[in-house]
């Protein structure tokens, strides 16, 4: 039951088989009975989830219901929940409850989503292994002594371990790409401006983008459907009709042209998982696929861009936690400065001050022109590298992560190395594209993420294309042992 | 040695808009504190700025104004800094590329003479909330009702060489934001702040140092302000001292600035385009569509005043000081017929009056249609000069028409020739010495000596009698 598709469990929920509030009950006690080891959520929301789930029940039973109506779902601790906790994973929103519902939440909602709760997260989205949550590490369900990835770790290791159905995330270098290919499952990151932004709470504003994370293409279609489109609320969402992603799953790859990047299968790379992802390629070819190298010359320089776009934009981003109207503020302040200085030292974690100082200096006057125009300029670069490589391509398909999952603790010391696990996630985020990760043959039992990347607002082809493969592969149906 | 001050000056015009610049929450003045501050107000995590298209209509309208440069294509950048009242840790401004761009104004000084200052730019950003010291007891309370308010900053070359030419400057930037309806122009509500930039160098010499001066609210300090500062910088100097640059305060209650902030510890802003926001681009019907409704201009206006209503340069100045007072008197000129007798009246009596009950135009007792009802019966002689000030009097305090008041009080002009000269035969009658002196006398004297039986008659008929009719009956019988 619990590892049912979406379109599976809604056509249950309509013949009357089962009800939302069994389904329900059913995910919060495999919660209860799992999520002491995973880790994977940061407040529950059951009370609010069964009235949810009964109302969904009525709508159901009237047959005015649509695919997501009565579904378990889990939200990633960054999107705002109206009366319920939203703490980013970090010390500074302990406390925090916001005002009202992000856009994400309020459409899902609309549609009928039971929220189950709010999945933990590296501390306001900054990190790849989802160790620099306040609220502790998530762990990997394939291995408990592995990290699940990050930013949208909870998330991950939730749809993994079936603890919800879908989860949503957000990926602003990778992290709904990089933890989906980490936990085994399906994570979709759309193309920047097609989900809105309202409501999330704020990384690096130009790169981040919510998402989901499903066990299929076909269920993040269902999800996706529900999330996209304008939003009046905010100025960067795009105003492109959004079609219907579930119609497009099955057309027929014949023909497809698909680019292989040199520069994403070069010595950073694992060689098993360089193997996993050309035993899946190998699969497209016979699904009638043409495959070419092609080159993205900027593609080295992706991350040291990203490590001064995002921390810039972070470091203004993160300047209203200053423990004056919302949020952590230290005991007795002195002054203003003390309270300023106390409030955000003891409220933030080491990777976020790290990054709000990095991002800080990128912007100071006279190393502006050289970090943060540069890098600008750079990321310029970037997009037409891969604008050059879509008028030779459909997609682009390449390793999601350079290496399995890795140890807890492993990286957490050395961020440099850390950064590097999102070498091949960022360069979308900088470029705006819609990219998918989904899992293909796995290493010494560690999933293995496929990465495809598609042009702007061509997530109905990525969707088409994980769902052929997933027709083909039983992959993404692995369940964790012990779950 | 001969000292020049130079002054440049950064307007801040609070825009009329009924919603702020990013959030829908009202503008209005006023509120019980933090009533009028939604989410974006409050920098609340998660929420994005919107941008108010009226606010760009507005800043397009100025730009128009000014004869400036329209930026076609206009960036939003986030000046960085912490403070209690600036709830996001960042102010939403423009920096790179202002939507306004260079343009002009002219001012015209006190002895006539006219001069163009330039304007270097103008750009749309939002107001901070309000840091209020008092009644917290040694804590600071923070009001955002004023955050997120939309803002036109005005920056002006460094053109102007004296405080009376910085404050024809103001007067002009006031007069034109509130002619085009983009500002209230409420100095003491602070929706119109200026903040001079001042500094003196030697006669034909290279720029001084400068200091930027804060905290004027009316054009009474902007003048005592520089006059205080530039004495202050020329007495450093001949003193052998250094100029500073600083920003400071200044003190309406005891004339002088004070230093605030040196440059050392001013904050660097860290600028850089906001990525919540769009560039904003405007095409061409955006822009014909906010210059649609755009009035006429006040030097336009003056111009046309003195074609079309044959005033004088200075009574054409006085009439179109503001918008207001220019549609008064033109609907006056509509009602009464005679613009001449307007412009007499709106700069003499009414004028008059507001100013002895402290109003503006627009609050003024008598509409312009009721005064114009006053005017046509002094056009048609129904009452005389003299009796129209009685009767607007009794106007200015109640709610009736000229006509209503002329036969209440019985105030119609006397033109019954028989009763005039009835009249005029009883003054002669009474006052034979006087009109024997006025026989005995030249032409020159006889026309001052006449003003005595006017003033006789005209006591006599309580100055209803129609003045020309007494005239022409006076002399005829003085001279028989």
């Amino acid at each position: 039951m619990y590892s049912k598709s979406i379109s599976e469990l809604g056509a249950g929920l309509r013949a009357g088989e089962y009800s939302s509030i069994e389904l329900t009950r059913l995910f919060l006690d495999r919660i209860g009975r799992y999520d002491g080891e995973l880790n994977c959520f940061i407040t529950l929301a059951s009370a609010q989830a069964m009235a949810a789930a009964e109302n969904a029940d009525r709508l159901i039973r009237h047959g005015d219901a649509g695919p997501l109506a009565g579904i378990p779902i889990a939200h990633k601790d960054i999107f705002c929940t109206d009366g319920l906790r939203t703490s980013c994973g970090s010390k500074m929103l302990d406390s925090f409850i916001a005002p009202y519902d992000a856009t994400v939440v309020s459409r899902l909602n609309a549609a009928g989503a039971v929220m189950l709760g709010k999945t933990n997260m590296d501390e306001f989205a900054m990190g790849s292994s989802n160790e620099t949550s306040y609220y502790g590490a998530v762990r990997n369900p394939w291995d408990l002594n592995l990290v699940p990835g990050g930013s949208s770790g909870g998330s991950a290791a939730a749809v993994a371990a079936r603890l919800c159905v879908a989860a949503t995330g957000t990926d602003t270098g990778g992290s709904i790409r990089q933890p989906a290919a980490l936990c085994g499952i399906t994570g979709l990151k759309p193309t920047y401006g097609r989900v809105s932004r309202y409501g999330m709470i704020a990384f690096a504003s130009s790169l981040d983008q919510g998402g989901v994370l499903t066990r299929s293409a076909a269920d993040a279609a269902v999800m996706l459907q529900a999330m996209a489109g304008f939003d009046p609320r905010d100025s960067t969402s795009a105003r492109e009709s959004v079609p219907d992603y579930s119609a497009h799953l099955d057309a027929a790859l014949a023909g497809l042209k698909i680019g292989l990047p040199k520069e994403y299968f070069d010595q950073g790379l694992d060689p098993e998982v360089a193997r996993s992802i050309e035993l899946a390629v190998t699969e497209y070819r016979q699904l009638g696929a043409e495959v070419m190298e092609i080159s993205l010359p900027n593609s080295g320089l992706a991350v040291a861009t990203y490590y001064v776009v995002a921390p810039a934009e972070c470091s203004s981003n993160l300047s209203r936690f200053d423990g004056v109207r919302f949020g952590y503020r230290c005991d007795q302040p002195r002054d203003l400065e003390d309270l300023y200085k106390r409030s955000r030292g003891e409220g933030f974690g080491a990777e976020v001050k790290r990054r709000i100082l990095i991002g800080t200096y990128a912007l100071s006057a006279g190393y502006y022109d050289a970090y943060y125009l540069k890098a600008q300029q750079i990321r310029q670069l970037i997009s037409e590298d891969f604008k050059k490589a879509f008028e030779k391509v459909d997609v682009i398909m390449g390793p999601t992560s350079p290496s399995t999952a890795f140890a807890l603790g492993e990286k957490a010391g050395d961020p440099v190395t850390m950064y590097l696990s999102d070498i091949y996630t960022i360069a979308a985020n900088l470029a705006g594209l819609p990219g998918i990760s989904i899992p293909v043959r796995p290493v010494a039992g560690r999933p293995v993420g496929l990465q495809i990347i598609g042009n702007y607002f061509q997530e109905a082809q990525l969707l088409n294309i994980a769902h052929r493969f997933q027709q083909e592969s039983d992959w993404h149906l692995a369940l964790p042992t012990g779950y | 040695m001969h000292w020049e001050t130079v002054i440049g000056l950064e307007i801040h015009a609070q825009l009329a808009t009924r919603s702020k610049i990013f959030s829908g929450a009202s503008t209005a003045f006023g509120a019980e504190p933090n009533t009028q501050a939604c989410g974006v107000d409050l920098g609340l995590p998660g929420v994005l700025p919107v941008l108010n298209r009226e606010a760009v209509v507005m800043a397009i309208r100025f730009a128009a104004a000014i004869g400036a440069q329209l930026q076609r294509r206009s960036i939003f950048a986030r000046k960085n800094y912490f403070y209690p009242d600036l709830p996001k840790g960042y102010q939403i401004s423009q920096f790179e590329l202002p939507i306004v761009g260079n343009g002009s104004v002219e001012i015209m000084l006190a002895d006539g003479e006219q001069r163009q200052i330039g304007v270097t730019r103008a750009h749309l950003e939002e107001d901070a909330g309000k840091s209020l010291h008092e009644d917290f007891h040694g804590l600071t309370g923070i009001d955002l009702n004023r955050a997120g308010t939309p803002l036109l900053e005005i920056v002006s070359e460094p053109d102007m060489r004296s405080a009376s030419e910085a404050v024809a400057y103001a007067r002009k930037i006031h007069q034109i934001v509130r002619y085009i309806g983009i500002c209230d122009g409420n100095m003491q509500e602070g929706s119109f702040r200026v903040d001079a930039n001042v500094s003196v160098r030697p006669q034909g010499e290279g720029l001084g140092t400068r200091a930027e001066l804060k905290n004027i609210n009316s054009f009474r300090f902007l003048e005592r302000a520089i006059n205080f500062e530039a004495e202050r910088q020329i007495d450093l100097l001949e003193s052998g001292g250094k100029v500073v640059q600083e920003t400071r305060l200044y003190d309406p209650d005891r004339d002088e600035t004070r230093s605030m902030r040196s440059k050392e510890e001013a904050n660097d802003y860290r600028y850089f385009p906001d990525p919540d926001l769009l560039p904003v681009e405007l095409d061409d019907a955006f822009v014909a569509a906010a210059l649609a409704a755009m009035p006429e201009l006040p030097d336009p206006r003056r111009a046309r005043f003195s074609e079309e209503y044959a005033l004088t340069q200075s009574e054409a100045l006085q009439l179109t000081a503001s918008r207001e007072l220019a549609d008064y008197y033109e609907a006056l000129v509509r009602e009464a017929g005679d613009a001449r007798l307007a412009v007499n009246w709106v700069t003499g009596e009414l004028a008059a009056a507001l100013n002895r009950s402290g109003i503006e135009v627009t609050q003024s007792p008598i509409s312009a249609e009721r005064l114009g009802g006053l005017l046509r019966r002094i056009s048609d002689s129904t009452i005389s000069g003299k009796i129209a000030k009685q009767v607007f009097e009794s106007m200015w305090g109640g709610s009736d028409s000229a006509e209503e008041i002329i036969e209440s009080q019985g105030l119609r002009q006397i033109t019954d020739a028989d009763a005039i000269e009835g009249i005029v035969a009883h003054v002669v009658e009474a006052n034979l010495q006087q009109v024997e002196a006025y026989r005995q006398a030249d032409q020159n004297r006889r026309a001052k000596m006449l003003g005595f039986f006017v003033g006789q008659v005209m006591k006599l008929s309580k100055g209803k009698a129609n003045p020309q009719q007494v005239n022409e009956l006076l002399r005829k019988k003085l001279t028989q």
